[in-house]
């Protein structure tokens, strides 16, 4: 149980500053008052053919852009943070496992994107007056698609805080890889908005749980290769 | 030697190939053919085995990087960058056949890219998944270092690979790509299976080519170095 340790110091730090944090959720709620404000009335039309508003259309990517922007945020300073005063050499004598270094860095991400997506969805709600059919449904997809973000996420950025060009590459190198879990996320956000009905978004939820899978294994695996000297 | 007799084999099973795709292989009849004139069906006979071509060279990628980090050595970085390389353009290949096959009729759009389509789209994925894996090499310099974390994200950009082959599998809904339940005709077969052999063997040998030019660049570098330029 090293890792919590790990991650339980990061927080802890975190919570010092709340320089991440409060970057992260002022970023999230940006992103979605710039969507309400461009959309504007527009997003309360009713779209006759699909017998649906535009903005049932339109939510769900906007939900998941602020959730990955504003989460890219908090992976990019995640490693290179501890690049400053040698604090990564100073993880990397810890008497663990380096893969525990992964897992707390993951925790501690995770506790940062859970807290942004908690203060952005009401406000969502408030600015498009909207009205989620699915609220435990909705939690659950956002949960999964979280971890799947934040799995790859702390591995790429591991990677990229040793290379030249590190806050630029990251998003560069993750987003690619990260589509199938915007897909999904995206498409079985939008079935919890709308209809909400658990039994439609199974198929999503499978890709979703598989990829999630996947990459914490592989990650295990290959993580102290990214830190390694 | 050996690369002369690849090279020629390669060369006479292309140009065999090619002639059987033209005047010997059969148009089917497709229900969903729209377009003018039937045979630009033809199209197929070169998409299909240059996907399958890049997927293998992806594959070769994927194995050479799990290589690398078991031993260290050299050559299996050497052969993951050659064989991203002929997958990056074999993958460019793949999106222009598909695209120009689009505007010559596969779908009534009139169009050069159909944006609902998953195939198209986590194709599209995987060749900016092995764009960001060059720009992962581009970002390191210590040889050793670059060869490491490209390894790293030579695994895990992996996952592009079985994304875009079950993507039509994944979400049925939209896709022009038809699972394949094939009844070809005799010399359909043989015009498919004799593009698929000249297709591979077209990849093994543009990564052996390429290997070579790598080494040398090696050899290169080493002299310089020696001769303290």
């Amino acid at each position: 149980m090293k890792f919590l340790e790990i991650a339980i110091k990061d927080l802890r730090a975190e919570f010092r500053t709340k320089q991440m944090l409060n970057s992260m959720m002022i970023f999230a709620l940006l992103v979605i008052v710039i969507f309400s404000y461009a959309f504007g009335n527009e997003a309360t039309l009713e779209v006759k053919v699909l017998n649906t508003k535009v903005v049932d259309l339109l939510a769900p990517g906007m939900l998941w852009i602020a959730f990955t922007f504003a989460g890219m945020l908090g992976l990019s300073r995640s490693f290179a943070s501890e690049k400053e005063e040698g604090c990564l050499e100073g993880l990397k004598l810890c008497p663990v496992d380096r893969s525990e270094i992964y897992n707390g860095k993951v925790i501690s991400n995770i506790v940062l994107m859970f807290l942004m997506e908690i203060t952005t969805i009401p406000v969502f709600i408030v600015l498009f007056s909207y009205d989620i059919k699915n609220i435990p449904g909705l939690l659950v997809v956002v949960v999964i698609g979280t971890f799947g973000f934040i799995f790859v996420g702390t591995l790429l950025s591991a990677l990229t805080v040793n290379t030249r060009t590190r806050e630029i590459l990251l998003p560069v190198i993750l987003f690619p890889v990260l589509i199938p879990v915007i897909l999904s996320a995206v498409t079985a956000t939008g079935t919890m908005l709308s209809s909400g009905e658990f039994s439609d978004i199974a198929g999503e939820l499978q890709i979703l749980a598989v990829y999630d899978v996947i990459f914490f294994v592989v990650a295990q695996l290959v993580f102290e290769y990214t830190i390694e000297d | 030697m050996l690369k002369k007799i690849l090279f020629a084999l390669t060369a006479v099973l292309i140009l065999v190939s090619s002639y059987l795709v033209f005047f010997y292989a059969q148009v089917p009849i497709n229900p969903q053919e729209t377009g003018a004139n039937p045979n630009d069906f033809k199209i197929f006979y070169f998409h299909l085995p240059i996907a399958i071509s890049s997927y293998l060279a992806f594959a070769i990628v994927f194995i050479a990087s799990v290589l690398y980090l078991r031993s260290k050595q050299q050559k299996w970085d050497i052969a993951a960058v050659s064989a991203a390389e002929v997958g990056v353009i074999l993958t460019f290949l793949t999106l222009v056949s598909g695209s120009v096959w689009i505007r010559a009729g596969a779908w009534a759009c009139n169009c050069w890219w159909v944006p609902w389509d998953v195939r198209l789209n986590t194709s599209l994925v995987l060749f900016l998944i092995y764009l960001s894996y060059l720009m992962v090499r581009q970002a390191v310099e210590e040889p050793e270092k670059r060869a490491r974390l490209s390894a790293v994200f030579g695994i895990v950009g992996f996952i592009g690979v079985p994304l875009s082959y079950m993507s039509i599998r994944l979400w049925t809904k939209a896709t022009l790509h038809p699972v394949m339940e094939f009844h070809p005709t005799s010399n359909m077969l043989l015009t498919i299976l004799l593009n698929f052999a000249a297709y591979f063997l077209l990849v093994v040998l543009l990564i052996v080519l390429k290997i070579g030019n790598e080494q040398l660049k090696e050899k290169l570098n080493e002299i310089k170095r020696e001769k303290g330029l």
